[in-house]
């Protein structure tokens, strides 16, 4: 099922929640929400499903509009943050109750046939008679999601689905909900603050700032052409210094970057750690180095550059590096963005 | 670790003379205050014999009051469990204007001397009233009846089921409505399957309690209700007529009833509060969300 954002605008009071938000999902695609807290992501997630009213704008399912559908009614499976299961029923009964309240009538044995065919699905068969807080958070997350498919939604919905889990069960239930969208193929929209964890399950991602849809496209794009200083930072570890351009070139510390696209005046550039590499001799952005924190994988140095700027980069675990020594800070790949650092 | 014993020193406010002298204290004020009262009911409801029991017990004016005071029951009790379920509710369910207002007028009865409630009520209804005269015309006695008494009672008990509820329904939140509704599930249904097998302890709790107080109370209705004997006498005002007639032993036997009923109460709460009910087995909130991973400007 397509789903189709015409210009949602919500306000609770007088916080303006969602400004004018449009977005397209193409049927069967699996999409991030992904913001800073306050960012709107919730309440576009709660106005898809009905759970919250949109105060202007159109909602569409397929060609149907959905924005005054009631959510008991508007076929969506929502998969809460803190699982919402009903504690007093076992896994089994969270899983039929959808079934049991439908319209739709089925007999005892067609309920249960599903309800264990649901429970293979999400790898939780045997668990069925176990009542919720029998199980761990993530089995009470996989029942969830059964319980949410269970009623054959169009689209499903999942509000920041792991994150009340710990890192390791989170990774694996990511890959796993992978799986789970590329064998049934419905319509997901997922909501989370994780970047790592939208880049890593999702299609498309959709970066919200402040109500307002910041950038959207595939993990690929927003990681390698961040459109604002707000995604690049946002998406991860970034360093940012200040710079002047002159002439599409931008002046960093005795460096010369391309920035044909801006007009002089003052830019911040952001640089990635793993961007920069540390050399004991020049060209790059005279620096002291003031720490080094070793890694697994690496090794971290904090360094202090000529004008007073903090930099950190990223580098492989034989550079040799000491608090106190003087160097240089080679730049590999940078973005530059208009407007000064201080913002 | 050494396994050798040693004197752990003490908490705060935990010393051994601190410790002992306030359990003491508080064992022989309770003992004082509120055990020994009871006991002397009981005492002195037999101490005439147990002819003299039973001849009150059985005496048409106390069946009557005995019999007056649980129709009272049956009828308040479940107009204020709806009202408490209701107001509880609209209370953690809807956003509305006036939300703390509503928390605050249930309140009040709470605060109130229910004396105060009786004589406004007779305000309200009585004859020199606000509505008593078009009431006395209709030939609807609300005053010195059954309704009056109901009324009284009603006011006095109206936020027991309800503070009892809104604590509970405010920790559990929204998400399992939320999550029956989103799963095609009526408003009904909702309520009957998903919401109230999660407040049923705390909902019998407050049932318990606002019937105990229905059953006990004496101001307000001693005002509505005329005192009339054998007509208007709740149990409680017919042991305080008993008790003015000089039948010590009459009035105490009808006063062992109502501790009998406390009794039963006290033991039903006990086993409801093992339930969950109550303020001790209040369910924690969810665990917060894990500090949001994300990428910072160095």
């Amino acid at each position: 099922m397509k789903i189709r954002l015409d210009n949602v605008v919500k306000t609770f009071e007088t916080f303006r929640a969602v400004r004018g938000v449009s977005l397209d999902i193409e049927s069967g695609e699996l999409v991030a929400l992904l913001g800073p807290s306050g960012s709107g992501k919730t309440t576009i997630l709660r106005m898809v499903a009905g759970l919250e009213y949109a105060d202007g704008g159109h909602i569409f399912f397929g060609e149907q509009d959905a924005t005054d559908i009631p959510v008991r009614d508007r076929g969506v499976g929502f998969v809460f943050q803190h699982y919402a299961l009903f504690p007093h029923m076992t896994v089994a009964e969270n899983v039929a109750f959808g079934m049991k309240v439908s319209k739709v009538k089925r007999t005892k044995d067609e309920v249960a046939a599903r309800v264990a065919e649901l429970l293979r699905l999400v790898k939780l068969d045997g668990l069925g008679n176990r009542f919720p807080n029998q199980i761990s958070g993530g089995q009470r997350q996989r029942v969830a999601l059964a319980r949410a498919l269970a009623v054959d939604p169009k689209v499903l919905l999942l509000d920041e689905p792991f994150g009340a889990l710990d890192a390791n069960v989170r990774r694996d239930l990511r890959r796993w909900l992978r799986e789970i969208h590329e064998e049934l193929g419905i319509t997901t929209l997922f909501v989370t603050h994780d970047q790592e964890e939208a880049l890593d399950l999702a299609d498309r991602v959709v970066i919200l700032d402040q109500g307002e849809i910041v950038q959207a496209g595939t993990p690929e794009d927003v990681c390698r052409n961040p459109n604002s200083a707000f995604v690049m930072n946002f998406l991860g570890d970034a360093n940012r210094l200040g710079a002047t351009v002159a002439n599409g070139k931008a002046e960093l510390g005795g460096v010369e970057l391309e920035a044909q696209s801006f007009g002089d005046g003052p830019a911040s550039v952001y640089l990635r750690p793993r961007d920069l590499d540390w050399s004991a001799s020049g060209p790059g952005i005279a620096a002291t180095v003031t720490r080094v924190i070793d890694r697994p994988d690496g090794r971290r140095i904090l360094a202090r550059t000529a004008a007073g700027e903090q930099i950190e980069l990223d580098v492989a675990p034989e550079t040799m590096a000491r608090a106190g020594d003087q160097g240089f800070v080679r730049v590999h790949r940078a973005r530059v963005f208009a407007g000064s650092a201080s913002q | 670790m050494s396994a050798v014993p040693r004197r752990k020193p003490p908490r705060v406010g935990d010393t051994p003379a601190v410790r002992r002298t306030l359990i003491a204290a508080v064992l022989v004020v309770g003992a004082l205050l509120i055990l020994a009262p009871l006991l002397v009911i009981l005492f002195q409801a037999f101490s005439a014999g147990v002819g003299v029991f039973t001849a009150t017990i059985t005496n048409p004016d106390t069946r009557h009051a005995i019999w007056l005071t649980v129709v009272t029951a049956l009828i308040a009790v479940p107009i204020n469990t709806a009202f408490g379920i209701a107001a509880a509710w609209a209370i953690t369910k809807f956003d509305f204007r006036g939300r703390r207002f509503l928390i605050v007028v249930i309140e009040i009865p709470f605060s109130i001397s229910p004396i105060v409630a009786g004589v406004a009520y007779l305000f309200v209804y009585g004859l020199q009233g606000l509505f008593g005269p078009a009431l006395d015309a209709a030939g609807v006695k609300v005053l010195f009846a059954l309704p009056g008494i109901v009324l009284a009672s009603m006011f006095v008990t109206a936020p027991f089921v309800a503070r009892e509820l809104i604590p509970l329904m405010q920790a559990q939140g929204r998400d399992l409505e939320e999550a029956a509704t989103s799963l095609g599930a009526s408003g009904w249904r909702t309520f009957f399957s998903v919401t109230l097998p999660n407040i049923r302890w705390a909902l019998l709790y407050g049932v318990v309690l606002c019937n105990a107080r229905v059953m006990g109370e004496f101001g307000a209705v001693s005002v509505v209700s005329g005192n009339i004997r054998g007509q208007t006498n709740t149990l409680p005002l017919h042991i305080e007529l008993l008790y003015h007639d000089y039948q010590t032993a009459g009035a105490f036997a009808a006063a062992s009833i109502l501790t009998v009923l406390a009794i039963v109460t006290i033991v039903a709460k006990v086993l409801l509060e093992r339930q969950g009910a109550g303020r001790a087995g209040r369910p924690a909130l969810a665990a917060p969300a894990p500090a949001a991973p994300q990428g910072r400007t160095l």
